[in-house]
């Protein structure tokens, strides 16, 4: 699936991902556990989105399934109309490489390379990226280029983990816990980024996470538990990162 | 894929070590394929050469005398090409300040300079003078060994009359190579020489004006080599003919040979013990490898690398251990290579050593490393690439351990704690902990293999020279004479005693299956030569019958009890009919032996004796020698002890050299295997155990935890190790069988002991090594970091 594959949708331009029915089934040893019972779902362009919810929640695997890393049981989702569920892996792996940006709760830097080596990963493979130092740059990390994971400070890995995502251009970004590891005050630092990113290019971002506070700087607030929406709010009173606090 | 080869090459540096080990393994497999391979078509090349470049003979044959106008008759057998005649003779030398018996064969080159056949090569000096009567090339052993040059002088018995022979030159033929006297056990270049001297004057002091006594001679191309040679044994039939031989059992060649075989054997098995363990060495590295980037891999694919790349990424990790491997093996297998050349030059005389290093070798080495080290990787990379980028993203799920055996059998409660962990560990991998203990255990199969041919040869020697042997000098005549030459010896001053012996050139024949050699007749219950059953038990000569060694006995098919036709290749040439009375152990050439007046009865001839063995007294050896040397139907003298001594000087070097490469290898797989499974379980235990020594562990309790398992692996691995060792010496020895020698299969006690040394000095080094990070662990950002 190149870019070109994707087909737009004519009725409604503007959503981005939508799913229907969608449901995850997986078995861990002997138990089989339901993670999603049936999400019906649509996220439109340039939205930052929060998923809240507690841990077993379906969070994770919900993300996991919009950023093609992993396959629904049951259900539709589609990325601009184009049925993610029925692609193969190598067309998830093109989704993946042109359109998706992630940020993990542990960075996932790899600890061989430096800051700029390791966003250098991603624009190699991407179409018109932008370049490493500038996206480091955007994250507030000029001075930090040359720096391996381990010379690194939390807040800085992640945020070289956001630089990682964003350089890619990517129409989404997908942030499991991005501030999970962190304490609040390089927490918010993280946040800031990721609001600049979403406010400045415009990119789909979805964050998961369990604190609640950080719900405040959502365009909408999708809730989350046993596998199921329980509540969709609507954020009319969105607040910046450095307002926030927990 | 730049910033991905950055991860390689920074990876490849946090692994350096255990990468390091794997490389020095593959360079061990590749240098001793390269060294052996490359060694044995370097000797084969500078071989055919010589053959080539001067005329090595296809056919030879020896024979009592000849009228020259014989020769026409031969070169019309049909096949034959180019025929020349010889005057051969044994004679004995007399060499100034070395008072010890040495012995010459002396050949004569035609008066017209150089032979057609066999021609010399003169190292220095010139070609003989035909009108100078006492002017000969020396062989180039002996030159060096006695630093002879043209001009030098030195004594000889010809004929029983003492010449004083001059040095024309130094030369060396064809013929030659391997310049060893018949029936002994190695070179002896201070006691055996090569002499040519020109025809005329040497055929003069020989008796021999008009007549040969052997004879060489070349095929043409498509000739049938078994008509040829039955042809001239017919036409040599009237005139004494020893029987002709091929090229194939020419002496010199024969060894040589052998000797490729050997280094084809041993090409064949060590390389491939060293490329298994490097494939099993990188299948656990990358399998680590890949497991503790599960996370890194996962978020690679997250960015949307396909499983194609990733897969590449640790495949070219592997090609550059590899490579790495390769290239230092090369080098030390060149290197060596001239090592082994110079060692074998010394054995074997060649003009010049052709140093080849064809680029089969060094392809086939090449891509045998690539192929099983992929072998060893590819399914630990497909794992990583096939690995589903969300499930990777989880830490890996927690091994699974188990009661061990020990604890259902209600045992449990004699083990401690941290014993418990070892042996859990150990069970819970059954194969990992299989292929360590066996990968440990080559090293120690390697080490024996390596020592095998010193134990052999050792034992080989104190059978053949304290067992078997049992004089101190042994004097052949030069024609059968009577008995009472014995008294003759008796009442030389020193010899204490002297026992006679028969020695009788025959072909024997069972069925269609025939063997040329001889018939050692000995004196019943001997003192000095002494014949050993197949458990090495002296056994006494029965009074009638013949006693075969057991190799001949099985080449034949024959067994006690059958009759044996003997064609005597000597005297009369009487084809007599001799029951077998049994089988003689020996590891040094095939024989039979019969009771001498019985031997003497058959060939009805009195009381003839070939030689004598002798028992003197040593300090009277130099007067022995002296009188022995004059004495005109002694042809030569043979003293055991210089013989072993000589034996073990020129068997030294290389003896020295295969023991060192075997111990420097053994111990390198000893290490790499060791090295690495420590650094692995230091990998994916080291939150375990930083864990125990945050709950107040001390560090040799932890230690004891982690090494403890190595240990008990290494431990656990000798026995196996010796076991293999001994199979593929086994292996060895079988391979090698012949005629010519058979290598027991004896490993002594201290071979063993020094390869388990070698594997526990290798195993206590890696195991230092990784304790002293053991001991840096940093406690709290051991536990911080994620599983």
């Amino acid at each position: 699936m190149s870019e070109a594959g994707i087909v737009k949708e004519k009725d409604d331009p503007a959503v981005v991902f939508r799913t229907r029915g969608l449901t995850k089934v997986y078995e861990m040893g002997s138990v089989t556990v339901h993670a999603l019972r049936g999400i019906d779902l649509e996220l439109s362009s340039g939205e930052l989105v929060v998923l809240l919810g507690p841990s077993g929640s379906g969070k994770s695997t919900l993300l996991n399934i919009l950023g093609g890393l992993d396959t629904a049981t049951g259900g539709e989702v589609s990325y601009l109309g184009k049925d993610l569920t029925k692609a193969t892996e190598r067309e998830l792996t093109e989704y993946r490489r042109y359109h998706v940006g992630f940020v993990f709760q542990f960075y996932n830097l790899i600890p061989s390379l430096t800051a700029v080596e390791n966003v250098s990963v991603v624009t190699e493979i991407a179409v018109k990226p932008m370049n490493p130092a500038d996206a480091l740059a955007v994250v507030g990390l000029a001075d930090r280029l040359d720096h391996f994971p381990s010379q690194l400070s939390g807040g800085e890995q992640q945020r070289v983990a956001i630089a990682r995502a964003i350089s890619k251009n990517p129409s989404v970004l997908l942030c499991d816990e991005p501030t999970g590891a962190l304490d609040s005050e390089t927490g918010i630092v993280v946040l800031e980024a990721l609001e600049r990113v979403n406010r400045e290019l415009g990119t789909t971002t979805v964050i998961i996470t369990h604190n609640v506070d950080i719900a405040g700087m959502a365009d909408r607030i999708i809730h989350l538990s046993n596998g199921l929406i329980s509540e969709v709010t609507k954020n009319t009173a969105k607040r910046s990162p450095q307002e926030l606090h927990w | 894929m730049k910033a991905l080869d950055h991860k390689l090459w920074r990876d490849l540096w946090g692994m350096k070590g255990q990468a390091l080990a794997i490389c020095l393994v593959i360079a061990s497999g590749v240098c001793t394929y390269v060294l052996l391979i490359s060694t044995m078509h370097s000797l084969n090349l500078t071989r055919d050469s010589f053959y080539s470049e001067y005329g090595f003979a296809d056919v030879f044959a020896s024979l009592k005398r000849a009228p020259e106008g014989l020769r026409q008759r031969i070169s019309e057998i049909p096949g034959v090409n180019q025929v020349e005649t010889r005057v051969m003779a044994n004679v004995k030398l007399d060499i100034r300040d070395f008072p010890e018996p040495v012995t010459a064969r002396l050949v004569s080159v035609p008066d017209s300079g150089s032979p057609l056949l066999n021609r010399l090569f003169i190292r220095r000096g010139r070609q003989v003078d035909p009108s100078k009567d006492n002017e000969v090339l020396v062989s180039e052993a002996f030159a060096d060994a006695h630093r002879l040059i043209p001009g030098d002088r030195f004594g000889a018995v010809i004929n029983g009359k003492w010449k004083t022979l001059v040095v024309a030159g130094v030369a060396l033929s064809p013929e030659f190579v391997l310049q060893s006297r018949p029936g002994a056990l190695s070179p002896d270049y201070k006691r055996y020489a090569i002499l040519w001297m020109a025809r005329t004057p040497f055929a003069t002091a020989y008796d021999m004006k008009g007549a040969f006594n052997d004879v060489t001679m070349t095929l043409s191309p498509n000739a049938l080599t078994g008509d040829v040679i039955a042809r001239l044994d017919e036409l040599l039939d009237n005139y004494g003919g020893l029987g002709a031989y091929s090229r194939k059992d020419q002496m010199s060649n024969r060894f040589l040979s052998e000797e490729f075989k050997q280094l084809q054997r041993s090409a064949q098995i060590f390389p491939t013990i060293f490329i298994a363990v490097a494939g099993f060495l990188l299948n656990v590295v990358i399998s680590r490898t890949v497991s503790t980037q599960r996370d890194q891999i996962a978020a690679l694919k997250a960015f949307g690398y396909d499983n194609m790349s990733i897969g590449i990424h640790y495949v070219k990790l592997v090609f550059v251990i590899v490579l790495i491997g390769i290239a230092l093996g090369l080098g030390a297998g060149i290197w060596l290579g001239r090592g082994l050349g110079r060692i074998y030059m010394e054995f074997y005389r060649f003009p010049y050593l052709l140093n080849v290093l064809k680029p089969s070798v060094v392809i086939s080495a090449s891509l045998i490393s690539i192929l099983s080290a992929l072998a060893g990787t590819l399914y630990s990379v497909r794992r990583a690439a096939l690995l589903p980028p969300a499930e990777a993203m989880r830490p890996e799920p927690p091994a699974q351990y188990r009661r061990i055996m020990l604890e259902y059998l209600g045992l449990g409660r004699i083990l401690s704690q941290p014993t418990r962990i070892i042996f859990r560990n150990i069970e819970r991998r059954p194969v990992k902990t299989a292929l360590t203990v066996f990968g440990i255990a080559l090293a120690s199969a390697v080490m024996i293999s390596g020592r095998f041919s010193s134990d052999a040869i050792d034992f080989m020697v104190d059978v053949q020279f304290r067992l078997h042997h049992r004089e101190d000098m042994t004097v052949t005549f030069t024609e059968p004479a009577s008995g009472k030459a014995v008294h003759e010896l008796q009442s030389i001053p020193g010899i204490e005693y002297a026992e006679p012996f028969r020695s009788v050139p025959a072909q024997l024949r069972f069925g269609h299956r025939t063997y040329r050699t001889s018939i050692e007749g000995v004196r019943p219950a001997s003192r000095l030569y002494q014949l050993l059953d197949l458990r090495l038990k002296v056994v006494d000569i029965p009074p009638s019958g013949i006693l075969l060694t057991d190799y001949l006995g099985q080449m034949l098919g024959i067994k006690e009890g059958d009759m044996l036709t003997v064609e005597v290749l000597e005297g009369s040439r009487p084809v007599l009919q001799v029951p077998v009375a049994g089988l003689a152990k020996q590891y040094i050439g095939l024989m039979g032996f019969m009771d001498i007046s019985a031997l003497n009865r058959l060939m009805k001839e009195g009381s003839a004796i070939s030689g004598a063995y002798l028992a003197t007294d040593a300090r009277y050896q130099q007067q022995i020698y002296r009188k022995l040397v004059e004495t005109p139907r002694v042809a030569g003298v043979v003293v055991r002890k210089e013989e072993i001594k000589n034996f073990y000087a020129t068997q030294a070097e290389a003896l020295l050299f295969f023991t060192f490469i075997a111990t420097i290898l053994g111990g390198i797989i000893a290490f790499g295997v060791v090295y690495n499974s420590a650094r692995i379980s230091l990998a994916e235990r080291s939150r375990e155990l930083a864990s125990l020594r945050v709950l107040g562990y001390t560090r040799g309790e932890i230690s004891y935890i982690f090494l403890g398992e190595l240990a008990l692996l290494t431990l656990v691995s000798i026995l196996p190790g010796f076991f293999i060792g001994k199979g593929i010496c086994v292996y060895v020895a079988r391979a090698l069988e012949s005629d010519l020698f058979r290598i027991p299969v004896v490993i002594e006690p201290k071979t063993y002991a020094l390869a388990a040394a070698v594997v526990i000095v290798s195993a206590c080094l890696s195991g230092l090594i990784v304790r002293h990070r053991l001991d840096h662990l940093d406690l709290v950002a051991v536990l911080k970091t994620k599983e």
